[in-house]
């Protein structure tokens, strides 16, 4: 696929190339609109309740009526609001939910970019919907919002650290930032990340959920304090933008956590190795979605302050422990 | 640089927000998210039960009882019966007093479980509502099949019960009891040494004893600090003295043991249902001699129980006629919601929804 990609830009290969760009989109689309489904028959299932039923075979087509039914809402803009604002808002907070997912291997033969700095530019460019989050807040003028907003940044803030220094240990033990020589270098020691990293994997794990602000962190959106945090104003479509973009991240966050520790497409044993790669990412894909899931039916969510405190002093000064024994370990073995 | 000007601000909690737990309506000043003032604003569920029942002759107060806590219906109507029947010096029979027991106290466990959802639900986890409500859904079944209805049962009258109990009926709320006491472990595995729970709850919304009792808190809220005052006990009414059980108490007087104070009371009140069944008479009268038309003798009568909120009493002025000259309600969800001002006072906005949560208040009842 590399030399693929390596091709020169023409007509016909632009063409392909557009169209393996739609491709990706339709699957993300495909997953999120499942990933919801999913999500309520999951915890419906948690809370002996059934979830979706009605709409189609299995309620199968209930994610698609919820986003029509979104889709065909009246487009309500508060009069107070910061009209541009509100309405660049949603987008801000969705296109690099997208572009992120560019660097994404699958499998060793199935991806687009393959970024020298792949972690990184994933880390770099989720951290822009954050930015989405605090002006549709924002620009919504309500109150609910602001205070929804300034979470979401306090919080984006504090643990794009722990996340970012969580992956360090892997990149040292790798050498490189290219997600596919990640998955590579777990072939190479024949065990998966998440075993000599198990710190980074846990410290990575806490911080991927709070990045996601999903419970236990999701104080962002807090809907028995906030109402609905920063989307309390926005309806419709905009708002389903929003929604999107949590879930491609949910996508995404899946996807780094399978690639970087749970060692992507690889089989969990030598001699399962006949089973083609793209379905054990998706596999342990799922597995990783399914946690996100099980844990919001679970748990009871933090407090703003408390947040602050775990990814400060502990997170943050755990992850560099972990960054300290990493190094000291490869300089000595 | 520029000086950086901060700004209070005033917001809005209610009517209309999905953890006021109905219509109450929080005037907050916040600095940041801390918050500097209350201002609760309430009376927009006033529907002047008290007035309304100048009008009406004593058993037609009954259903709008109903109304007042519609959590504990079973409680209000005893609450009102009760005042009456002591005003008139009547005799119940036994077994209406069995089933009024059993009743009530599994009023209390509905009431109490109902409480247990949706607070875990303010501070966030949504599983444990429908776990309680899944257990409620055993006792409102109950209900109605003696009352015909789910949440406004109007099944007292003064003198006894409306309706006996079905046949079966008993045996089967003590097979509830068994299944219930089982299952109270699996709500403490749930959420009760959840870490993210404890660090929500412990040390939040404390108040002392003294505060506690200047501010005429009852129930949970003044046994939380340590006092031991349980209306059965100290005072008691109907055949409360039969039964063994205790009073828990705490004094941390933080949410946590609001918590675990309300979860030993459901065990308690099993105890009592357990009890209740077992001396269950096998026959006899569900319904007093009560004359037609119900006249207290003329003067006043106030009598008070323990409902699953705190101290629930009843003031008749009666001038020997079939309607009261003045009625009134103590209504302890109103008397326990006074203390909150005080309580938000510098606190989190976060801990609001929780400090709110374990007050355990009923609107209809605050505003009546």
């Amino acid at each position: 696929m590399s030399q693929f990609l390596a091709q020169p830009l023409g007509w016909g290969t632009g063409l392909i190339f557009a169209g393996s760009a739609v491709a990706l989109l339709a699957v993300v689309l495909g997953f999120v609109t499942y990933a919801i489904y999913f999500e309520r028959k999951v915890v419906g299932w948690v809370q002996f309740r059934h979830g979706p039923t009605r709409t189609g075979p299995l309620g199968l087509l209930q994610t698609v009526a919820d986003v029509l039914k979104l889709l065909l809402k009246e487009d309500i803009i508060p009069a107070l609001a910061d009209k541009p604002l509100f309405v660049l808002a949603p987008l801000i907070a969705f296109v690099p939910s997208f572009a992120v997912l560019a660097t994404l291997p699958f499998t060793e033969s199935i991806h687009f970019a393959d970024l020298g700095i792949g972690l990184l530019y994933y880390i770099a460019v989720s951290g822009i919907t954050t930015l989405g989050s605090l002006c549709g807040a924002w620009a919504a003028n309500n109150k609910y919002s602001i205070i929804g907003g300034m979470r979401a940044a306090a919080q984006m803030i504090s643990y794009e650290i722990p996340l970012i220094m969580s992956l360090v240990g892997v990149i040292l033990m790798t050498g490189s930032l290219n997600l596919i020589d990640i998955v590579n270098k777990q072939a190479e020691m024949g065990m998966w990340f998440f075993i000599p990293q198990i710190l980074g994997f846990g410290i990575f794990i806490i911080a991927s959920l709070a990045e996601l602000s999903r419970t236990p962190f999701d104080i962002v959106e807090a809907e028995s304090e906030l109402v609905a945090g920063h989307m309390t104003e926005y309806s419709g479509f905009r708002y389903a933008f929003f929604m999107l973009a949590e879930y491609v991240y949910v996508f995404g966050m899946a996807s780094i956590t399978t690639l970087v520790f749970l060692g992507g497409w690889l089989p969990p044993f030598e001699f399962l190795g006949f089973i083609p790669g793209i379905v054990w990412f998706i596999l342990k894909f799922c597995f990783m979605v399914f946690f996100y899931m099980w844990l919001r039916a679970t748990f009871p969510r933090m407090r703003a302050d408390q947040l602050m405190q775990l990814g400060w002093k502990v997170l943050l000064p755990l992850s560099l422990v972990n960054i300290f024994v990493t190094a000291l370990l490869k300089e000595f073995f | 640089m520029g000086t950086v000007t901060t700004e209070e601000m005033m917001l809005n909690m209610g009517p209309q927000h999905p953890s006021t737990h109905g219509v109450l309506r929080l005037i907050v000043t916040l600095d940041g998210e801390t918050i500097k003032k209350v201002d609760p604003v309430i009376g927009y569920l006033h529907r002047g039960t008290e007035k309304l029942a100048e009008d009406l002759n004593y058993t037609q107060i009954i259903p709008y009882t109903d109304r007042m806590d519609y959590l504990a219906a079973m409680l209000g109507n005893y609450n009102v019966v009760h005042c009456v029947e002591t005003a008139l010096g009547l005799e119940i029979p036994e077994r209406a007093e069995y089933i009024r027991i059993i009743t009530m106290e599994l009023q209390r466990i509905a009431s109490h479980l109902v409480w247990w959802g949706t607070f875990l639900m303010d501070i966030g986890a949504t599983t444990p509502f429908l776990v309680a409500f899944r257990d409620r859904e055993t006792i409102l079944n109950f209900f109605n099949e003696l009352s015909g209805a789910r949440l406004t049962y109007n099944y007292m009258r003064v003198g006894g019960v409306k309706w006996d109990v079905p046949p079966g009926w008993v045996e089967r709320v003590g097979e509830f009891v068994q299944y219930m006491k089982k299952e109270l472990s699996n709500y403490h595995q749930l959420v009760s040494g959840n870490e993210i729970f404890l660090k929500r709850v412990i040390g939040v919304g404390t108040y002392t004893k003294e505060q506690a009792i200047n501010y005429g808190l009852t129930g949970v809220m003044l046994r939380c600090t340590g006092v031991k005052w349980d209306l059965r006990r100290d005072e008691p009414y109907s055949i409360y003295d039969r039964f063994e059980f205790d009073v828990p108490t705490a004094t941390e007087a933080d949410c946590h043991s609001r918590y675990r104070l309300r979860l030993e009371e459901i065990v308690q009140s099993l105890r009592i249902v357990e009890q209740a069944v077992a001396q269950f008479p096998k026959d006899g009268d569900f319904m007093a001699k009560v004359p037609r038309v119900i006249r207290p003798p003329a003067g006043e009568c106030y009598t008070r129980i323990e409902s699953s909120k705190g101290e629930l009493g009843t003031y008749i002025y009666s001038e020997g006629k079939d309607k009261p000259y003045r009625l009134k309600f103590r209504r302890p969800s109103f008397v326990n919601l006074s203390i909150l001002p005080e309580l938000l006072q510098g606190e989190n906005m976060a801990n609001t929804v929780a400090i709110l949560g374990s007050i355990d208040i009923v609107l209809g009842e605050v505003d009546a």
